[in-house]
């Protein structure tokens, strides 16, 4: 283990990409899926691929952000018995050496108690982002994510108001995850055309490294979200594919490395 | 009129105590805080709340009666005031909330109404305004519920609403209301979404109290000049609890007067088949919202189970969640076994077949005989009529052979 905390690992990984001129890939995969089993070697495979962060989704029930394809793949978790604790001993086993996201919704975090943060920074953990806690929702809960071991990453929206980009921006550290478009969770044709214009005014707001998710699923939709932001975020179709067989997601991982290495800034 | 200035619920905070909140995806935001503001600049307007006491009083049929119940009287031992919701246009208490929220929308120049449905009632009072303002309206309604209340889907799509059926989940009230919610993240520009309950983010659960306030301060007038006296109990059913919080509302401030929340026990409070998030369930997070909750150690949330669609959910009213922790409101449960008789008994003596919800506070007073004095009044709130229940329950074969 390096003697950096576990938070300052994702600020440094973007300052490594930083200085050598890459953007980062971030493929989410839910915990759990395809199943329980599979998922140590679905992290490492993705590792081996190219990516350099990993969002490692917490299944839950009721995952309102969330489109068709995440919340079958959250329902085939848990009905493979898939837990909070589950997905700590997952990422424990898998020993990577990339830094990794703790991606929840609020109900599963909290239940996991008030030691959750820091066994999730025990079990290799470096960030933690919560779907359905919006800055200035819970002010203790936001101080106790705050004050933790991980990252606290919040999510800005293509409906946020400038001011609270701003806002946002000094509650959160590692980096800021931006939703490219209105609605869910899902994998769609075309980026929204008002993207470069969201991520200028988030640019204006923050100097903390830019991620944009929501809806990116092929290579050139990645290589043109690549020459706008700091890392590109693979959701749905990540998990589509690890649907399929893992193989297809590492397929797919390798594709988009590859795809967002042409870019250089 | 929305106006309830009860000390202890304020209407500014958009917290109960330590429940409600908005724990939502950030794209909605935005969104709510122009309802909210939007919100309280209406019900500061005197013309918007003149608009909505013309469609109350017009459309709706408001003030609905009192009506005394001798036999049911006799039955329990005090005298039973029955606030009949039931006559209400569209059969239940549901409107009362729709005709505000559609009002508020077409105030903010948002064309498109989004709404979650369970039972059907909600969605069938959503889309009722929505025709008469010419408005789109789509409602999400669990496959499961769909099936169970066939009738309803039918009025909705009869009224121009298009009724989308939600497959994912249990196929309830709970998923239905996910899926609305995915809807309006994706359309909130454009769009309106009218919760129907009492649950939901800040501002909605004071909102929907506000709007369904209206039948306890008609009841407590009602009271006062039928009876001459308040009641000693006010009853009424609890599923996300929005006819519950309407019928307590104004006696919320009269500490005299008990309140009594009905939740349903499904096939018993001792199995894993019932919809009572406040007598068995445990504090968390549902639908951008704090407050009891049907959840496992690990925070997933359980199903719920009720013989009525409408009292289906796992969540509950945040404001609830805080009379019950302040002691102010007592909350029970009924089965469904129990539920049934209920609707079978005021159906029987009073010439009223109760909406199976209903039927709920029904069977609850009917089972507490001598806790009241003869000369005692108590006030329940009948929040539908059962016409939407008879295909269900006939089936059922309670009448006998």
């Amino acid at each position: 283990m390096s003697a950096t905390t576990s938070s300052e690992r994702v600020a440094e990984c973007f300052a490594q990409l930083r200085a050598s001129g890459r953007r980062a890939l971030v493929p989410y995969v839910t915990a759990g899926h395809p199943s329980p089993d599979a998922t140590v070697d679905l992290l490492q495979g993705l590792e081996h691929a190219g990516a350099d962060i990993l969002e490692i989704g917490v299944p839950f029930s009721d995952p309102m952000a969330d489109g068709p394809i995440i919340q079958a793949s959250s329902q085939k978790a848990l009905a493979a018995g898939m837990t909070f604790d589950g997905v700590l001993a997952a990422v424990s086993r898998a020993r990577l050496r990339i830094p990794t996201v703790l991606f929840t919704y609020l109900n599963p975090l909290l239940a996991a108690g008030r030691d959750a943060l820091s066994r999730a920074a025990d079990a290799g953990f470096h960030g933690v982002l919560v779907t359905d806690l919006p800055v200035g929702a819970d002010a203790s809960l936001e101080q106790w994510l705050g004050d933790g071991p991980l990252a606290f990453i919040r999510l800005v929206a293509p409906t946020t108001p400038a001011t609270r980009m701003v806002e946002i921006a000094q509650h959160g550290s590692g980096f800021v995850y931006l939703i490219s478009r209105l609605g869910v969770t899902g994998v769609r044709d075309q980026l929204p055309a008002d993207l470069p214009e969201t991520v200028g005014r988030l640019r204006q707001a923050t100097e903390l490294p830019i991620c944009v998710g929501f809806g990116v699923s092929r290579p050139e939709q990645a290589q043109a979200v690549a020459r706008l932001a700091d890392g590109v975020v693979v959701g749905s179709a990540m998990v589509r594919a690890a649907d399929e067989s893992l193989d297809s997601a590492f397929t797919l991982a390798a594709s988009l490395r590859a795809a967002i290495d042409t870019v250089s800034p | 009129m929305p106006a309830h200035d009860s000390t202890l619920a304020p209407s500014a905070s958009d917290r109960f105590g330590a429940f409600g909140g908005r724990y939502v995806p950030e794209t909605l935001i935005p969104a709510l805080d122009e309802l909210e503001r939007a919100y309280d600049d209406a019900r500061a307007d005197p013309s918007y709340i003149a608009d909505v006491e013309h469609m109350l009083n017009t459309y709706v049929g408001r003030p609905s009666p009192l009506s005394d119940a001798p036999r049911l009287s006799r039955h329990v031992g005090a005298r039973v005031w029955l606030k009949r919701e039931d006559l209400n246009h569209t059969g239940a208490h549901k409107i009362n909330n729709t005709v505000g929220q559609v009002l508020l929308a077409r105030r903010m120049g948002k064309h498109r109404i989004i709404a979650e449905t369970g039972a059907g009632q909600h969605g069938v009072a959503t889309a009722t305004v929505c025709a008469r303002y010419g408005m789109e309206c789509v409602v999400y309604m669990g496959e499961e519920d769909m099936r169970r209340q066939a009738l309803n889907v039918w009025r909705m799509r009869l009224m121009g609403a298009t009724v989308v059926p939600v497959t994912s989940g249990t196929r309830t009230l709970k998923d239905a209301t996910s899926e609305a919610i995915r809807d309006w993240v994706a359309t909130v520009v454009d769009s309106h979404y009218v919760i129907g309950s009492v649950v939901g983010p800040a501002p909605y659960p004071r909102m929907v109290r506000d709007f369904q306030s209206v039948i306890s301060r008609e009841a407590r007038q009602q009271m006062l000049e039928q009876a001459g006296t308040l009641p000693s109990t006010v009853i009424a059913c609890v599923g996300g609890g929005s006819n519950a919080i309407g019928v307590f509302a104004a006696f919320i401030d009269d500490p005299a007067v008990q309140l009594v929340g009905v939740e349903a026990a499904g096939e018993g409070l001792e199995t894993a088949h019932h919809a009572a998030s406040l007598s068995k369930g445990t504090p968390g997070v549902l639908h951008g919202t704090l407050s009891y909750l049907l959840q496992d150690a690990g925070g997933q949330v359980h199903p719920a189970h009720s013989i009525s669609a409408g009292l289906d959910y796992p969540g509950v009213g945040p404001e609830h969640a805080y009379l019950k922790d302040i002691g102010r409101a007592t909350y029970v449960a009924v089965t469904d076994h129990d539920a049934l008789e209920g609707f079978k008994l005021l159906s029987r003596l009073e010439g009223i077949i109760p909406a199976l919800e209903s039927a709920h506070a029904v069977s609850w007073l009917a089972s507490q005989r001598g806790r009241w004095r003869a000369d005692e009044s108590v006030l329940v709130c009948v929040s539908g009529r059962g016409d939407k229940d008879v295909a269900q329950v006939s089936e059922m074969g309670i009448l006998g052979p």
